[in-house]
C-alpha cells in the first residue's frame, strides 16, 4: 500500500508555504492525476537502529549532489532519525567519506 | 576506571608504506597496553577514495580500530596522532553507548510487535508465508528526492 489515498477531507486551510512539501498523503493533482508516494522514514521502515558513520552508501542517498544534509520534508525521515543521521553524516565528512561541499 | 568501547578511524597516505601502517598501529597498541586497553579488532579498509581532496591527495589508507579502554587512554591516543606525521585524518567515536540503545529499542519493538500480535490473537512470531512479502525489498533509491520533481 504504497498509495494513500486523499487524507484530509477538508480544504487545506492555513498550511504554511510548505504546505505541498509537507502533504504526507499524495492526493489527485488537478488535471494529471497521479498519486504521490507517501513518504515514510526509511529508518523505522527498515528498522535501522543505528545510525553508522561508516555505512556511507546508506549515508549518501542522504547527500544530494550539493553535499547538503537532505531536509527532512523531502525524504520524510523521522525527527528521532534525521537527528542521528546529521551526526553520522558530520562524522563521516571528518573522514572524507562524504564531501561538505561540491559543485 | 570504566571500560569503554571506542572506534578509531584514521587515514593514512595513500602512498604509505606497509611498514607506516604497521608502525601507527604498533603505537597505537602499545599505548594501549600501557594504559590497560585492549584491541579488540582491526580492520584495514585499505585504500579508497576521498569524498574532498587533503593535501592534494586523492585517496587515502583506511584503517579502524576498535578498542577497548578507558577515556584517558583515548585522549593519550588522539594527542599523539595529533602530532603524527604523515596522517591525514583521524577520528575516536565511542559506540558502546550508541550499541546499547540500538540493543533496547531493537527489543522493544520486537516486544512490541508480539504484544500487539497476541493482542490480535496471532502467534507471537511472524509465520512464514504470512502479509506482505518483500514488499520493501527494492526500495533503496525511491525514497530519494521522492515528490522533489513532482512538484509545479
Amino acid at each position: 500500500m504504497a498509495f494513500g489515498g486523499p487524507k484530509r477531507g477538508g480544504p487545506g486551510g492555513a498550511r504554511g508555504k510548505d504546505a505541498k512539501a509537507g502533504d504526507k498523503a499524495g492526493g489527485q493533482r488537478r488535471g494529471g492525476g497521479f498519486f504521490r508516494r507517501r513518504k515514510v522514514c526509511k529508518f523505522c521502515a527498515d528498522k535501522i537502529d543505528d545510525i553508522n558513520y561508516k555505512d556511507v552508501k546508506l549515508l549518501s542517498g542522504f547527500v544530494p549532489e550539493r553535499g547538503k544534509v537532505l531536509p527532512r520534508r523531502i525524504s520524510g525521515t523521522c525527527a528521532k532519525h534525521q537527528r542521528g543521521l546529521r551526526i553520522a553524516i558530520v562524522r563521516a565528512r571528518q573522514l572524507a567519506l562524504l564531501p561538505y561541499a561540491s559543485d | 576506571m570504566s571500560q569503554r568501547t571506542y572506534e578509531l578511524i584514521y587515514v593514512l597516505k595513500p602512498d604509505a608504506p606497509e611498514q607506516e601502517v604497521a608502525d601507527l598501529h604498533q603505537q597505537v597498541a602499545d599505548i594501549a597496553a600501557r594504559m590497560g586497553g585492549t584491541i579488540e579488532r582491526t580492520d584495514t579498509w585499505g585504500r579508497r577514495k576521498l569524498a574532498y581532496e587533503i593535501g592534494h591527495h586523492k585517496e587515502g589508507f583506511y584503517v579502524l580500530e576498535v578498542i577497548l579502554g578507558s577515556a584517558e587512554l583515548m585522549k593519550e591516543i588522539d594527542r599523539r596522532l595529533k602530532v603524527t606525521e604523515g596522517l591525514l585524518r583521524h577520528l575516536i567515536v565511542r559506540v558502546d553507548e550508541s550499541t546499547i540503545k540500538a540493543e533496547r529499542a531493537r527489543t522493544k519493538r520486537v516486544e512490541e510487535s508480539r504484544r500487539r500480535r497476541i493482542a490480535r490473537g496471532l502467534p507471537p512470531d511472524r509465520q512464514p508465508g504470512e502479509g506482505p512479502q518483500g514488499e520493501d525489498n527494492d526500495d533503496s533509491g525511491d525514497l530519494m528526492y521522492d515528490g522533489a520533481e513532482v512538484e509545479g
